[in-house]
């Protein structure tokens, strides 16, 4: 079953009466990839996902998998299986007859098709319960047999939408880690929806972040965390500090933002044109204690709260125009010289922690 | 209640009998809380049936009951192929009321939950389904009688527009017409419940079933009937019940020429046979408890309830 298809997105868009739920976009997902769709909820990921299993229609654009362009085929017809939120098991059937469910559809014979389904039951470690019903087993189980259910028509992709939501936070890590394996063992292609930067740096090869019906950004997790490439991304994946303002000076890859009338602020990027608007970044675990001795790379402000989260604490400063500008430091320097909440710090960081953030618009 | 368990801590808590006082007391609660519905239950429900009981065993004459022990009543109900007879027209008619009533009811209820998209008409065709009950079931079964009547406006539209030579005699005063009026008394108690036990499906489940490549019609038989099978087994008590009790509408649509049971336990009550219709009322219930105790045994309707 391990045929990978590539899914191709081209400038789709979803149209619900006056609302625009997914806005023209165009994405190429490489076969047997981990894709993780991530954004806030009402940002069109479950549509695209929708639209991807057949279960949306799509208003304008085209969907290709593989060779074959799927844009008008029934979910059925595409080879893609969809793993629903909830599970969507079917709840006066045995687990056997689950999996069976599609073999069953297609009108194989009961032995042939029950034989099959235990055998995907076997791979998925559920033999045991084969003839217990969904509501007799436990979420992780359930997911495990909803897995085995999509898996059985031998998909070239599987489609999940946020499958781990319903577990609890432990389940969730160990379920995370099995999904990771089945991917790269059965070597399809998984596109998984998520409101989770850390279920998705977690999973995937490829995160789609998505906002408002549009895709800010589709890279590497390694890149979406390190260069986000627009303010939403930053602020959505957490690790930088974004700051907006205005451009007063670019020169040599570096360019200087004014937080109207407080302070100034230097980061590394393209210039840009003086006066325009511009957001810009700051890694939020590599800011320190202290005066810096550059220009635009620091500023005092008051400690507005602290977090103690085990191996650092995380503070909140506010000053130069800037409210909760957030600190990680390790717990070794922040116990060496502690500070209370109303007290004055300095902050610096290196111009090699900050970049300057696109706009989607721009 | 609360009062109740309040009041013992005034008393010294030290020494034990009070304390064992209070746990009593404390006992008897759930049983006070228990005692309205036991009342009620007793004095309409339980009471009238061990009456009806007791008096299926008593003697009687064209004048009065003697109390007594006597097992005649029932000998003679059974003994009786007439009454044979008249269990199984009745039975008959429960079987074709049911059939079509869950047929038309499950058509209704589906159409009503998976076609009509949004809520507020959902509610506003469900509603238009009971406007018919503001009215009495006596006046809803006789307004059928100028429709279906020798001149009535079906015989007169026929004859009228010449398919027929003459008025067609079995549409009014036969089994067609019992049949028809049951039918449109009972429909709604199957189209509720079945609405909403389809209501309460997760559309997911559909979604999951289209994922599989299930057709249209494999959807309706494999997913949507089996979990609507409670809602069945619920509306097909209703039904069941009330066609296996109904004589009013078995005498007026059959003007007299079909019987019930129950119509045959009117007609011993109206020549004062109190206990032979005592006797085939405990009959009737045994059957019709049998009846619901074997669509119980195929359908769990537990997670409905």
């Amino acid at each position: 079953m391990a045929r990978a298809a590539e899914i191709d997105i081209v400038s789709v868009s979803k149209v619900y009466g006056r609302t625009t739920a997914v806005d023209n976009i165009s994405l190429k997902i490489p076969s047997g990839s981990y894709c993780c769709l991530l954004g806030p909820s009402g940002c069109g990921k479950s549509s695209t996902l929708r639209m991807i299993a057949g279960h949306e229609s799509i208003s304008t654009g085209d969907i290709r998998l593989g060779p074959v362009v799927v844009t008008d085929l029934p979910p059925a017809k595409r080879g893609t299986a969809m793993m629903f939120q909830s599970y969507a098991l079917f709840p006066h059937l045995d687990l056997v007859d689950n999996v069976a469910f599609s073999l069953k559809m297609r009108g194989v014979a009961k032995p042939e098709r029950r034989a099959k389904a235990l055998d995907m039951l076997k791979l998925m470690h559920m033999e045991a319960y084969a003839d217990r019903r969904p509501a007799q087993l436990s979420g992780g189980q359930q997911q495990r047999v909803a897995l085995a259910r999509a898996l059985i028509t031998g998909p070239e992709a599987l489609l999940l939408d946020e499958p781990l939501s319903a577990l609890d936070p432990f389940l969730k890590v160990r379920m995370r880690a099995e999904l990771k394996k089945l991917q790269a063992s059965l070597g399809i292609t998984f596109v998984h929806v998520t409101h989770s930067q850390e279920e998705a740096m977690a999973l995937a090869d490829l995160i789609v972040v998505m906002n408002d019906g549009r895709i800010e950004q589709a890279a590497a997790p390694r890149t979406v965390f390190e260069r986000p490439s627009t303010g939403f991304v930053a602020r959505f994946m957490g690790d930088h500090n974004v700051v907006s303002g205005r451009v007063t000076a670019a020169e040599n890859g570096r360019v200087t933002v004014q937080v109207p009338g407080r302070g100034s602020f230097a980061a590394l990027g393209a210039p840009r044109e003086i006066g325009s608007a511009a957001d810009i970044g700051i890694r939020i675990d590599h800011v320190r204690l202290g005066a810096g001795e550059e220009p635009h790379l620091g500023f005092s402000g008051t400690v507005a709260n602290i977090e103690y989260r085990g191996g650092s604490v995380k503070l909140s400063v506010s000053g130069a125009g800037l409210d909760d500008f957030t600190a990680i430091l390790r717990d070794r320097d922040f116990y060496a010289q502690p500070i209370a909440v109303g007290e004055l710090v300095a902050l610096h960081w290196d111009l090699a922690d900050t970049l300057v953030l696109g706009r989607l618009d721009s | 209640m609360a009062v109740a368990l309040d009041q013992p801590d005034t008393i010294d808590a030290a020494s034990p009998a009070p304390a064992r006082r209070r746990r009593g007391r404390a006992e008897a609660v759930p049983y006070l809380q228990a005692t309205p519905l036991f009342l009620i239950l007793g004095v309409f429900l339980l009471v009238p049936i061990v009456m009806i009981a007791v008096v299926s065993f008593w003697d009687y004459d064209f004048a009065q009951m003697y109390p007594g022990f006597v097992t005649f009543n029932y000998t003679e109900t059974l003994g009786s192929w007439v009454t044979w007879k008249t269990y199984l027209n009745t039975l008959k008619y429960a079987a074709i009321v049911w059939a079509l009533t869950l047929t038309i009811g499950f058509t209704v209820a589906y159409f009503l939950a998976f076609h009509v998209r949004s809520t507020a008409m959902q509610m506003v065709l469900f509603l238009v389904c009971t406007v018919p009950f503001l009215t009495s079931n006596i006046i809803r079964m006789i307004s059928w009688i100028p429709v279906l009547g020798r001149n009535g406006l079906v015989n007169s539209a026929l004859v009228g527009s010449g398919l027929v030579a003459r008025p067609v005699e079995w549409l009014l005063y036969s089994d067609f017409a019992v049949v028809l009026a049951m039918v449109h008394l009972y429909t709604l108690f199957m189209v509720t419940p079945i609405f909403n036990t389809l209501m309460r499906i997760d559309r997911a489940l559909i979604e999951a079933a289209r994922d599989a490549g299930a057709s249209g019609r494999q959807i309706l038989w494999n997913v949507i009937l089996p979990l609507a099978k409670p809602g069945m087994a619920i509306g097909t008590i209703f039904v069941v019940t009330l066609v296996m009790a109904d004589f009013s509408t078995v005498q007026v649509m059959s003007g007299g020429q079909s019987a019930s049971v129950a119509l045959m336990m009117k007609n011993q009550m109206s020549l004062l046979q109190y206990p032979a219709a005592a006797a085939n009322a405990v009959v009737l219930l045994v059957l019709v408890l049998l009846l619901v105790a074997a669509i119980l045994r195929v359908v769990d309707i537990r997670k409905e309830l």
